[in-house]
């Protein structure tokens, strides 16, 4: 059944959606300030929302949709976030992407908690894309930036207490009694006389209510579900071989594509011998798409031979700049880093205080292109029928693959459903502005439809399209400069950071652009919390046709690294503890300053005797609103580096589930070791030299260190958590290895050094 | 082992029927690698032996040039794992030998390999393994590894001449000219090799001197 | 027309032999536990149980499969006869799985360890598990869920 507040509420709801989705406004909230503003919301009190209406934050909470609500007789949906089924089974609408971090575990607990419901009758299903389901600060359908549970903490919450407050309203009705004479247990309403009433049986009765203008939220003390360590509710499904990626998709009829792309970014096809594919059983089709050639068969293994097959003879066309060498580039970008671009920060002369200053240092850290390489390549299953388009695909970027989509095929955005599966693995590769893959597979059925073959169809790459296949995290060089005075203290910084820039040219390079400089490229250079009188961060972004993108913790990859690094470096200088150098320039009430010595004393840094042959590094950042210190105890086995523990002491504000903080810690570790140790993505003549994990390693189960985390739990600002710990990592480790050996390591990965 | 010690080997059954027995043994535990015994060799003629050093240890040179080719000496490890590439590095994902040679349980040598080279790359060949760690070559300069070859209880319980047997038809000897992927196959031929072997054996089966 | 002995059960698919079991799998028999990952035996995602050990998928072709007995994730509980096999209970407890792709994998090597060494040490794990790539980097809750396994199958 359909609730009324549906039809009550369609009109908002659109206005909500007109206002996300045209509104320049959109973009101004995919600003980093703005984000940073929004998560001032004072978590720990009893709060009143008033439900205003006229923003995206508000949108899912004005009425449930009409493909999600209650699909069976008596169903309660008061709002786009769940439902509740006569049987009492309550199934709450996931809006962000699961990818491993989590949040179709992390979002139900919010719902759930103010819900009041039962736990083990919380079922979850992904959302359509609607602009009910934007993300509350983006105001567009996505998942990143680890802000889907703290920008969610709210508005799901109302989401479960609007309902609850309904139920408790329905109870009262049936029984006859005042509202304040009933409260809840988890998935039943009691009466102060004993009373009961389970949710499903009231799912009918509330469904004719009205919403609640205002609505309470509980008093975090009474929490049942939120702070506590919660198992996830997909482990079942995902060990079962039963949980849908976009690759186990199979819509009736499909067929698979496998695309022959050009050896080089930038590069056109100019001509290919179709008949040579063709000539394979079972290949279907052999049609021309914009990013090269596509061989559509039965399956994938056909059509996989049949790329294999036409690829040598296919001939390209390339600019001579797609002719990459990254050797050379890296050099250049040296070049570039002794000149001087768009500032980032400017505090004091920086200038004028290295040349007063007693000491001056410099060092140039140098770091590859990286490839995300989720465990599942990449593929999208698209059908075109006269209704419209339909995709199934694991993505973290709905709106605009919606948009993209539509305007390959020429038809409204409302014509496309887009069905998000599970993400085998995201890592930021699946949300890209343009949508690469999924415009690929709709341009694959189009071009196939022209060429008479009308069926739907899942494009696949392969892990070697997958690695040579670009959105990587761009090579960046920094040259850092530090001046020391004749205490030791640090007097001077200034750091020119060169890399290419991934918004320019989006939709986002509005918002998060400004003056030259890509926030995303200087994010944790520019806003460091070093306390040094003068400090200059200068950008030099390169323009070149490799494309680039985000990749977990996106600009705090590189610029912890250096900082983190750097300041080493000015402790060995000046002869100083590295501990006690960052004690004196981090302010002392700060987060990173209470992370940091939460780590040593945890570690025992400096107290506790280490096995011979094994020292201590440690790191500290923040990123994406959350506090990380690392302490690394490393050695060198054999003459690589081995990496035996790791102590991270963690605070992101309020935790939702332990459980995934902590999971959430050691696999962002694990993700940066693997770049540490391994990760590199270079070209000869343009072409990328990894073709599979064999040449692009990443860390594998006996190398991984323990890691042993700690959760501050401060109350304060609420940050993310998926990226958060990747970005100390690779300090903690590499001034680990300089107490060990003397050499200070400042080009990735390791086994360029024969460290790894 | 000396020219005169070897032609009495070659001529005694009794150090055949020994060596014989220590293969069957093996082969019985498990441990065997390649231990496929057909016949005593007995029954085959003897040769006659025209100890030539010269010619004997040039033969050898270029034997020695394909066993230390890395594929051959990337399984002949001295270590307790196999190795990979022209570069000889370990085998990636800590694979090891195991009891029997085959890896490690739950990371056989056939979780990936199997009896051909795979259109994927994946190299294969009949009983895939690494040597036994007896037959290592790993690090034996000229003289230990004449020696090696010659001596029954570090060549997989073989005389010479089933030894030449063995490099001239073993199927996984034979995939080194067959590598698949895109590994370097041994350079010089298998008729090359296999009459290099021959007149080695031939001409004295000499070993250059230790140093 | 190839015939295959999968979980228990005979099917026949009509394609090219040379064809890897994991396409067959996926593909025309519709068991998408099975994962693809590399197509090179680098990531461990395809591993089914072939007679008992731990294969590879991706790199066999269904040519030389007549007569083996393979298992797939879809089968390895029920083959146990059981709701779920030690192993998937043991990563349900440990709370392993993120985004879950290459778990079907994971099972499967550490159940074909388990089936050969019923109290694995470290080392072992560390050997047995080595093939098995996880991105979102689950390893350490793996080594105890391998573990936990351990002790759930002494206990049955």
């Amino acid at each position: 059944m359909i609730s009324n507040t549906l039809l009550q509420n369609a009109p908002r709801a659109a206005e909500a959606y007109r206002f996300a989705v045209a509104s320049p406004a959109v973009v101004q909230d995919l600003s980093r300030r703005g984000f940073l503003k929004l998560a001032g919301g004072a978590a720990g009190l009893v709060l009143a929302f008033q439900f205003t209406g006229r923003s995206a934050k508000a949108a899912g909470l004005l009425a449930p949709l009409e493909s999600t609500a209650g699909s069976g007789g008596g169903a309660f949906a008061p709002n786009a976030f769940l439902r509740i089924a006569p049987d009492g089974i309550v199934t709450i609408v996931v809006n962000h992407s699961e990818m491993g971090q989590g949040i179709v575990t992390a979002l139900p607990m919010l719902v759930a908690e103010e819900l009041d419901a039962d736990w083990s009758k919380v079922r979850t299903e992904f959302a359509p894309v609607d602009a009910a389901y934007n993300h509350a600060m983006f105001g567009i359908q996505m998942t990143g930036g680890s802000t889907s549970t703290w920008t969610e903490y709210e508005r799901l919450r109302m989401s479960g207490a609007t309902a609850r407050a309904m139920l408790v309203e329905a109870a009262a009705q049936e029984w006859g009694v005042p509202v304040s004479e009933c409260h809840t247990e988890p998935g039943v309403v009691v009466h102060t006389s004993g009373k009961r009433l389970d949710y499903g049986a009231l799912a009918e009765r509330a469904a004719k209510l009205t919403p609640p203008q205002k609505v309470a939220l509980k008093d975090p003390k009474t929490f049942r579900l939120l702070g506590k360590p919660t198992p996830r509710l997909d482990s079942r499904a995902k060990v079962t071989g039963t949980a849908e990626f976009g690759l186990d998709v199979r819509r009736p009829g499909a067929l698979v594509a496998v695309v022959a792309r050009a050896p080089v970014f930038s590069g056109k096809l100019v001509s290919y011998d179709a008949e040579i594919a063709k000539r394979i059983p079972h290949v279907k089709a052999v049609v021309a798409v914009p990013s090269g050639v596509a061989i559509v068969a039965t399956d994938y293994w056909t059509a996989k031979q049949g790329r294999d097959a036409i690829l040598p003879s296919s001939k390209w066309d390339a600019p001579p700049e797609a002719l990459i060498d990254t050797d050379e580039q890296a050099k250049k970008f040296a070049e570039l880093s002794r000149g001087s671009g768009a500032v980032a920060k400017q505090e004091g002369d920086a200038e004028a205080a290295l040349k007063t200053a007693m000491t001056v240092i410099e060092a140039d850290y140098a770091l590859p292109y990286l490839a995300h390489a989720p465990m599942e390549p990449l593929n999208a299953t698209v059908e075109w029928t006269d209704a419209g388009v339909e995709v199934w695909t694991g993505t973290q970027f709905q709106t605009m693959d919606r948009m993209n989509v539509a305007s390959v095929f020429g038809l409204k955005p409302e014509l496309v459903k887009i069905h998000t599966t599970f993400l085998g693995g995201g890592f930021g590769r699946r949300a890209t502005p343009p949508s690469d893959w999924i415009v690929e597979a709709a341009h694959v059925v189009k071009s196939a439809r022209a060429a008479g073959v009308n069926a739907p169809i899942k494009t696949v790459w392969s892990r070697e399209d997958d690695l040579a296949g670009g959105y990587y995290r761009p090579m960046f060089h920094h040259r850092v400069r530090g001046g020391l005075d004749a205490q030791g203290k640090v007097v001077a910084w200034h750091q020119v950071i060169v890399g290419q820039s991934f918004l320019v040219g989006t939709p986002f390079e509005k918002a998060m652009v400004k003056n030259g400089v890509d926030e995303t490229s200087v994010e944790g250079a520019s806003d460091s919390p070093y306390r040094v009188p003068a400090r200059r961060v200068e950008l030099i972004s390169p323009k070149l046709p490799v494309t680039t993108l985000w990749w977990r913790s996106v600009g705090h990859t590189h610029t912890a690294l250096a900082v983190e690094c750097f300041i080493d470096e000015l402790a060995a200088a000046a002869k100083r503890d590295p501990l006690e150098l960052r004690r004196e320039l981090l302010p002392p009430e700060s987060r990173e300053r209470r992370v940091l010595e939460a780590a040593i004393e945890r570690s025992g840094y400096g107290k506790r005797e280490l096995p011979s042959g094994h020292k201590h590094g440690i790191a500290v950042h923040q990123s994406f609103g959350s506090y990380v210190a690392q302490v690394a105890e490393v050695s060198i086995e054999a003459g690589r580096v081995r990496v035996h523990h790791i102590t991270a002491a963690v605070d992101c504000g309020t935790v939702v589930n332990p459980l995934t903080v902590e999971a959430q810690i050691q696999g962002g570790i694990v993700y940066a070791l693997s770049a540490l140790m391994y990760g590199e993505i270079t070209m000869k003549e343009g072409r990328v030299q990894q073709t599979n994990f064999h040449q692009y390693p990443v860390l594998r189960i006996y190398e991984t260190p323990v890691v042993d985390v700690h959760v501050i739990a401060s109350g304060d600002k609420m940050g993310g958590i998926g990226e958060v710990a990747v970005p100390p990592t690779f300090a903690a480790v590499l001034n680990g290895v300089y107490q060990l050996t003397g050499n200070r390591i400042r080009t990735l990965p390791l086994s360029r050094s024969g460290l790894a | 082992m000396s020219p005169l010690a070897l032609r009495r080997f070659w001529r005694n059954p009794r150090g055949i029927a020994a060596a014989v027995l220590f293969g069957a043994a093996a082969a019985v535990t498990g441990i065997g690698y390649a231990v496929e015994i057909k016949s005593v060799p007995a029954a085959s003629a003897p040769r006659p032996i025209q100890a030539d050093t010269a010619r004997s240890l040039a033969a050898f040179a270029k034997v020695a040039s394909v066993l230390r080719n890395p594929r051959c000496i990337n399984c002949h490890t001295a270590t307790d794992f196999p190795r990979q590439g022209n570069d000889g590095h370990p085998h990636i994902m800590n694979v090891r030998r195991g009891d029997d040679n085959h890896g490690s349980v739950g990371m056989r040598c056939s979780t990936c390999h199997q009896d051909f080279n795979q259109a994927n790359g994946v190299p294969g060949a009949p009983k895939w393994s690494v040597a036994p760690l007896t037959m290592r070559w790993e690090g034996l300069n000229d003289h230990d590894l004449a020696e090696a070859l010659k001596d029954p209880a570090r060549n997989g319980h073989r005389s010479l001449e089933e030894m030449a047997e063995h490099m001239a038809h073993d199927e996984l000897v034979g995939w080194g000219w067959h590598p698949g992927g895109t590994r370097d196959a041994i350079p010089v031929s298998r008729d090359e090799f296999v009459r290099a072997v021959h007149e080695w054996i031939d001409t004295g089966a000499a070993s250059p001197p230790a140093r | 027309m190839t015939s295959l002995h999968i979980n228990g059960q005979d099917h026949t698919v009509d394609i090219s032999p040379d064809t890897p079991l994991l396409w067959a799998l996926r593909d025309h028999l519709g068991l998408t536990g099975t994962k693809f990952g590399c197509g090179m035996a680098l990531c461990g995602a395809c591993t089914v149980h072939i007679d008992g050990e731990a294969v590879r998928s991706c790199s066999i072709p269904i040519s030389v499969l007549g007569g083996k007995k393979i298992t797939t994730i879809e089968g390895l509980a029920e083959l146990a006869k059981r709701d779920l096999h030690p192993v998937q209970q043991a990563w349900i407890e440990k709370d392993v799985v993120q985004c879950g792709y290459c778990h079907s994998g994971q099972i499967m090597s550490a159940a074909a360890l388990l089936a050969k060494i019923p109290k694995p040490t470290d080392d072992d794990i560390d050997r047995a598990m080595a093939g098995n790539i996880c991105r979102c980097g689950t390893y350490e809750r793996i080594r105890a869920a391998v573990t936990r396994a351990a002790e759930l199958t002494a206990q049955a």
